[in-house]
């Protein structure tokens, strides 16, 4: 019941408002609106906003280069932030850590606190280029000093920052989705429109493979296929992950597409379009196709979490992403066996940011899902 | 109903002989084989290699391969040869793993309903409430992590902060000293053997489960919404019915529907998240059999395996249907 109330109360404040302008208000207008009620998914949004810049800022944001090694701080734990001194509140500092090997041969960290090191802003510390733009040697913090190094996040086996290397990881997450959207639908939209635009034989066909392709479940079968690439060099292999999660993923998208068009066929608009000596590629790309949009629209954001998770899985197994390029789902890797995540826990740090990453744009998704679909009764949220 | 079913299954027939050719070929792919790396092995000589190619067939055309492949598993119920572990391949993926990929499979299935479902209708009578934000929230959170990375969560806790290492195990499906012991002693359930199997398998099924349970829940409270204001849904609470009957015995008979068809779905994620749990926690299933195989480059293994798993989806839809058939008067069988 309350329900109901709800839904009529809305539409009556929207229809007011498109009454009110004298315009009607365009497809894109009231997704936009539908969408600005979503709260869940403008922070969806706002996190994807945040992370991006995260990464995007990487190199500044990172006190050192995302490849360097520490060879004397190799698997050091976060480094200790202070900001209380014998006086109270303090400027932030760190002491400088030293380690030795414990009675079980293991290394472990102690502070010396002789001497305080405050953390410095806009500090000078390793080259880097910014995005081949320009090069700079400011990071935003650090101590300014190689006597004390600061690790936000601690180190890896070999030294290096992980809070750096987590930040400078983040472009393969964020840019896996996009890429393999954009390859899955230039795969899908093509098969699609065929299959259900001239139907008979070749949708036959293109059903069965259809069906062929979808009855593998997908880890196992892009773990065979990234077998195919493996001796790929680390540069290409993203463009790989692409493909290869396109190969598979393409089917869902066409089948869907395919029971559209199947009825958009024999709409009165391509019948139109049809009988006025329209080309078929035309009435395919031209009509048919601009009546899919908001569903492809809503399978690309909902499709895109699945591909951030499925990078992160294959580069986590080794077959994804190598060194030394990194990548969420590697820095991870370190963390697969039960010795070294007990004994170095910081390890995992960097899959808090998929679980952030992928929730975000699960919000996103939801949120496009109610803004996009046409059918949807204004404020109903189904 | 019968003649229903059995056109089902010969219907998979076809499929899966194209689901074996494309395994076939994904395999031919992959550069290299098991002998390239007895290739750069010094101590193997040439001839060595061209004799066990010959012996292992490896010279033949791919189709007279592929035949052959075929040929054995109907003759002799032979599924190949591991080249690696110079065993047959039903020892090397299916002894002794398969028992637990069922088993494992059947309770993440139990686990992801018996929760998502009592989720999904509460959602839908307490629609907009805190509770059900919660409940969405919740499922999203379990959407978005990574099974990979709930399984090394979950160690954490256990090895690292709750120290249960040493005394009850963690990772595996048993502590060392329960791995020999037989299940029963005489007639006698070996009750701490079970007890440790247990004790290995609720991280296991959490971690698989979890990502399945979001779809589910959503699914559940949609359809419950959908069915809860029609115009049967009306007459019955008219005619003074109590809500709970309305809920539980008109509406829910008819919403559960979508989810029967969505159990196929279901069971897809869940093969891909029990592999590489599987392979976090070291559960020895046919999963992680398949990723040993991948490491070794064990292509016949590969293949058989990618095919089991094909399988296993088709007959997951399968039942997926007949239940659905089953379950819902109005399908017609013909």
């Amino acid at each position: 019941m309350q329900k109901g109330r709800r839904g009529e109360e809305e539409v009556s404040e929207l229809g007011d408002r498109v009454g009110g302008s004298k315009e009607s208000a365009s497809q894109w207008e009231l997704m936009w609106r539908r969408f600005k009620r979503h709260k869940a998914g403008q922070v969806g949004g706002v996190i994807i906003l945040v992370v991006s810049t995260l990464v995007f800022m990487a190199n500044f944001l990172g006190p050192y280069h995302y490849a360097v090694q520490h060879r004397r701080y190799s698997n050091a734990p976060p480094t200790d932030i202070h900001f209380l001194d014998e006086g109270g509140l303090a400027w932030p500092y760190v002491y400088k850590t030293t380690s030795e090997l414990n009675e079980n041969y293991r290394r472990v960290f102690k502070e010396d606190k002789s001497e305080k090191y405050p953390i410095k802003f806009f500090v000078k510390g390793e080259k880097y280029s910014f995005w081949g733009l320009f090069e700079s040697r400011i990071h935003l913090f650090g101590t300014g000093t190689k006597e004390a190094p600061i690790f936000p996040f601690g180190t890896d086996k070999f030294g290096r920052d992980i809070f750096t290397r987590t930040l400078w990881g983040g472009w393969v997450s964020l840019l896996i989705g996009p890429f393999a959207l954009i390859t899955t639908l230039v795969i899908a939209i093509p098969i699609g429109l065929i299959s259900g635009y001239f139907g008979g034989t070749v949708d036959m066909l293109i059903q069965r493979l259809t069906e062929v392709v979808m009855a593998f479940p997908k880890l196992p079968l892009w773990l065979a296929l990234a077998m195919i690439f493996q001796g790929l060099p680390s540069a290409y292999r993203f463009f790989f992950i692409v493909a290869v999660f396109s190969f598979v993923d393409w089917t869902s998208l066409s089948r869907t597409l395919r029971g559209l068009v199947l009825s958009a066929r024999e709409q009165d608009y391509s019948m139109a379009a049809r009988a006025s000596g329209a080309s078929t590629p035309r009435i395919m790309f031209r009509h048919i196709l601009p009546n899919t949009i908001s569903y492809l629209m809503v399978a690309s954001t909902l499709s895109i979490p699945g591909w951030i998770i499925g990078e992160a899985s294959l580069s986590f197994l080794g077959l994804g992403i190598k060194e030394p390029q990194t990548s969420w789902g590697l820095l991870l890797n370190q963390a697969s066996n039960i010795q070294s995540l007990v004994s170095y826990p910081w390890l995992i740090i960097p899959g808090a940011f998929i679980v952030v990453t992928v929730l975000a744009f699960n919000f996103l998704g939801d949120a496009v899902r109610d803004a996009a679909d046409p059918f949807a009764t204004i404020g109903d949220e189904e | 109903m019968l003649s229903y079913v059995i056109r089902r299954v010969i219907y998979i027939i076809p499929t899966l002989v194209l689901v074996s050719i494309i395994s076939f070929a994904v395999i031919q792919l992959i550069p290299g084989n098991y002998l390239t790396t007895h290739s750069l092995d010094p101590t193997i000589s040439r001839e060595r290699i061209e004799q066990q190619k010959e012996l292992l067939g490896l010279d033949q055309p791919l189709w007279v391969r592929y035949w052959k492949w075929v040929k054995g598993i109907f003759l002799r119920g032979d599924l190949g040869y591991s080249f690696a572990n110079y065993a047959p391949i039903g020892s090397v993926l299916f002894k002794g793993r398969l028992g637990y990929t069922v088993f494992l499979g059947l309770c993440t299935l139990t686990f992801t309903y018996l929760f998502s479902i009592p989720i999904g209708i509460y959602s839908a009578t307490h629609q907009y409430a805190p509770s059900d934000h919660f409940f969405t929230l919740l499922s999203f959170l379990g959407l978005s992590i990574p099974n990979f990375f709930l399984a090394l969560v979950l160690l954490y806790l256990l090895a690292g902060i709750f120290e249960v290492g040493p005394s009850l195990g963690v990772g595996g499906l048993f502590v060392q000293k329960y791995i020999s012991q037989p299940w029963f002693n005489g007639a006698v359930p070996n009750w701490a053997k079970i007890g440790n199997f247990f004790w290995h398998v609720w991280p296991y099924v959490i971690a698989v489960g979890t990502a399945a349970m979001a779809g589910v829940v959503r699914l559940m409270r949609g359809q419950m919404l959908e069915f809860m204001n029609r115009q049967f849904a009306q007459t019955a609470r008219a005619k003074g019915l109590a809500e709970n009957i309305i809920t539980y015995k008109h509406v829910f008979r008819n919403a559960i529907n979508p989810l029967i068809t969505g159990f196929g779905y279901s069971f897809r994620t869940m093969v891909s998240g029990s592999l590489i749990t599987a392979i976090v926690l070291g559960v020895p299933t046919v999963e992680r059999a398949y990723w040993n195989a991948l490491q070794q480059q064990d292509e016949q293994v590969i293949m058989v395996g990618l095919t089991f798993f094909a399988f296993m989806l088709l007959f997951g839809n399968l039942v997926a249907d007949i239940l659905l058939a089953w379950a819902d008067p109005r399908i017609r069988y013909d």
